[in-house]
């Protein structure tokens, strides 16, 4: 079963200039992009900065609208509502069933409220009474591995990993259908990133998450996805699972990312060129395939054809005109 | 050995001390490192004693005109008298300078007039409420010319010093109640500004732009003459606050809006908002908080500018005619130099409004230091 669909979801900001704020152009930040989530099932959604990928996280949040297409999620009892098109008043209930996981953990924080407080202000602004909260507090402190202590202290107490953890709490405090994950490590230290990661396997294995994990470093994405979709300039160009995508690429974005993955073995080390040139810009991307000015396998059509993204093989999709003549190189 | 474990212990302590430590805590530990602030916090509250009790402490009636002691110098206060502690102040002697032939009083040693404490004089409302005639300083007996003028006399014969008292207190108050009406104007005009954005936005930046770009002084002295001449001392009072405080409420309501638009989309802010809490509650809970040190960090500067300028206007004779009293009003009497040769204590009332400007000025700077102890 699937507890969010989104099916061709596109954002566009409009560029205003002069006095008269006259839209002068638009950023196609995301341009008709689909996908799904199962039930307890991670999905990594990884491109580089500037890509989207934030966007989509903020749209299925809607901390952002969606400019067209459908963001549908499923409740508890079956029922299935369009985000995209709720209003602020009516999204408020459903608000409780999407909770975000923060990149920086010292921002996410508010550093006046103590960290019992903070992690307690879900239930509390839901309405949960005074005594369960507490005890709720407790078990969230401990599901995350603080110590009960950390309830009466400031966040300003804590290092970074331990206020992830505060963020972790938090998110997961009213048992959430869905927990986006926005960049969760990409802002702590490698060691600490471990052990971040370690606790959020350790939380899907124990309270069957289903998450949205936003990244931009494969090397993390592998250890906690189940499936990955790669962005490049507003669309997605792979989607596949985890283990395939990383040793059969069908997209030579892909290859090119995973070729950026720091290798532990010299012998590994820079068989595949990154890629050259700029990413394009999303206010004005290239005609055809967004990818073709950088790619090395780009032959006449990918100049003036967008590839449509495909299904290869079950379960693997990608948006390269070429997917069926390439043999591309992933990561052992 | 013990001590080693001591003061691990005596760290763990202050670790703990830190981590449960509230914002207000924080700002104010991190205040008191800044010396110069702290200093100054004491100057301002001194002087905000000698607002509330300024009755209490001016010696004579600071209305009570005699033309016989115009122009009494500065008298010192003798702790002695033979040796054994018998404060007094020396009576006053009519002179004439034969050079001019002008008439005038100087202090006659001779005639020692003891000083008394809590002596009876004229009658006031300490605090507004209860009536009494109690002062700090009176002296017993003498003539009715005679008196204590620890600084001197005005062309009048009123005493400086129990006018500069009055004084304190109206000028340290009209700044205050200023700076109020500026943040309360400030405060909602930036608030809303910051918080909605868009077409509002611009408006009110704009209207601020506009405001900010005339030019004070010829600004305060339109509204200042448009004042009517029959309007009675509390009515030029209240409307020469709000004419300065029409300026001072620009600047305030940038801060506002700046915070606003920052924290708005600060992470915890919007952490908030997916846990489904109310606009109400995100702004009372979250937002007023972060900035609330801000604002009295601006404030606090914000009230020298109000003091000044109601000085300078009632200097230039627009803010508040006599028969009220404020340091402007009293420096008034200092703008002629001829004036100046002859009676230079009555340049006195400058001390204070350098004093406050400066304290309140490092005050402010300690505050916004200190303002976000997280930075």
């Amino acid at each position: 079963m699937n507890v969010l669909e989104v099916e061709g979801l596109t954002k566009h900001f409009p560029i205003r200039s002069g006095l008269l704020q006259r839209e002068t152009g638009r950023i196609r930040a995301v341009q008709d992009v689909s996908f799904h989530i199962r039930r307890g099932e991670t999905l990594a959604l990884v491109g580089e900065s500037g890509c989207g990928k934030t966007t989509v996280s903020r749209c299925i949040l809607r901390a952002l609208s969606p400019t067209s297409g459908a963001i549908r999620f499923s409740q508890a009892d079956g029922t299935v509502t369009d985000l995209a098109t709720l209003s602020r008043r009516a999204l408020r209930p459903l608000r409780r069933h999407i909770q975000m996981i923060f990149q920086d953990p010292y921002a996410s924080l508010n550093p006046r409220m103590l960290v019992g407080d903070i992690i307690a202000e879900p239930l509390l602004v839901n309405g949960v009474p005074a005594a369960r909260r507490e005890a709720r507090v407790r078990e969230l402190l401990d599901l995350v591995g603080l110590p009960a202590t950390a309830r009466t202290r400031f966040p300003h107490a804590f290092s970074g990993g331990q206020r992830q953890r505060v963020g972790i709490a938090r998110a997961l405090a009213l048992d959430p259908r869905l927990v986006v994950a926005d960049e969760p490590v990409s802002a702590l230290d490698v060691s600490v990133q471990a052990q971040i990661i370690n606790l959020l396997l350790d939380l899907q294995d124990r309270l069957g998450l289903s998450m949205l994990f936003v990244a931009h470093d494969l090397g993390v994405v592998r250890h906690v996805s189940d499936r990955v979709a790669v962005m490049y300039v507003g669309h997605i160009v792979e989607i596949a699972p985890t283990a395939e995508l990383y040793t059969r690429p069908r997209h030579p974005y892909t290859e090119a990312l995973l070729a950026a993955v720091p290798k532990p073995d010299p012998a590994q080390r820079d068989a595949i060129a990154a890629p050259s040139g700029e990413v394009a810009d999303p206010a004005n991307p290239p005609p055809g395939c967004a990818f073709h000015p950088r790619c090395p396998f780009a032959v006449p059509r990918c100049a003036t054809e967008v590839p449509a993204l495909r299904e290869t093989t079950h379960g693997s999709w990608s948006a390269c005109h070429r997917t069926n003549e390439l043999t591309l190189q992933g990561v052992v | 050995m013990s001590s080693t474990v001591s003061s691990t212990m005596s760290a763990a302590l202050a670790d703990d001390r830190m981590a449960q430590a509230t914002q207000l805590q924080l700002t104010w530990w991190r205040f008191c490192r800044h010396k110069l602030a702290l200093v100054s916090l004491g100057v301002v509250a001194l002087f905000y004693l000698i607002a509330i009790f300024a009755d209490f402490l001016a010696i004579a009636d600071p209305h009570a005109t005699d033309a016989r002691r115009s122009y009494v110098p500065p008298q010192g206060i003798h702790l002695f008298d033979d040796g054994a502690f018998s404060p007094h102040v020396s009576g006053l002697k009519g002179m004439r300078d034969m050079k001019t032939f002008k008439l005038s009083y100087v202090p006659d040693p001779s005639r020692k007039l003891p000083i008394t404490f809590f002596a009876h004089g004229y009658s006031y409302d300490l605090f507004g409420l209860i009536p009494t005639d109690r002062h700090i300083l009176g002296i017993a007996g003498g003539q009715p010319v005679d008196g204590i003028f620890l600084l001197g006399t005005d062309q009048l014969g009123r005493d400086l010093f129990s006018r500069l008292m009055v004084a304190t207190r109206i000028s340290l108050v009209i700044g205050l109640a200023g700076v109020s009406l500026s943040l309360l104007l400030g405060v909602m005009l930036g608030g809303i500004s910051g918080l909605y954005g868009g077409i509002v936005d611009t408006l009110i930046q704009r209207v601020i732009e506009v405001v900010r770009s005339i030019p004070t002084i010829p600004l305060w002295m339109g509204l200042a003459a448009a004042l009517p001449n029959t309007w009675s001392v509390t009515q030029v009072y209240f409307a020469i606050t709000i004419i300065i405080s029409l300026v001072g409420w620009t600047e305030l309501a940038r801060v506002v809006r700046g915070r606003f638009l920052a924290l708005r989309e600060e992470d915890f802010v919007i952490a908030a908002e997916l846990a489904g809490a109310s606009q109400l509650r995100i702004i009372l809970r979250h937002m007023l908080p972060s900035f609330a040190s801000h604002v009295i960090a601006a404030t606090s500067l914000a009230l020298p500018a109000m003091i000044v300028s109601e000085t300078s206007l009632s200097f230039l004779g627009l803010g508040l005619r006599p028969p009220a009293i404020s340091w402007g009003i009293l420096l008034q009497d200092a703008q002629n130099v001829q004036v100046l040769a002859g009676a230079p204590w009555l340049l006195c009332a400058a001390i204070p409004v350098i004093l406050v400007i400066l304290a309140f000025n490092f005050l402010g700077d300690g505050l916004r230091d200190a303002a976000d102890p997280y930075g």
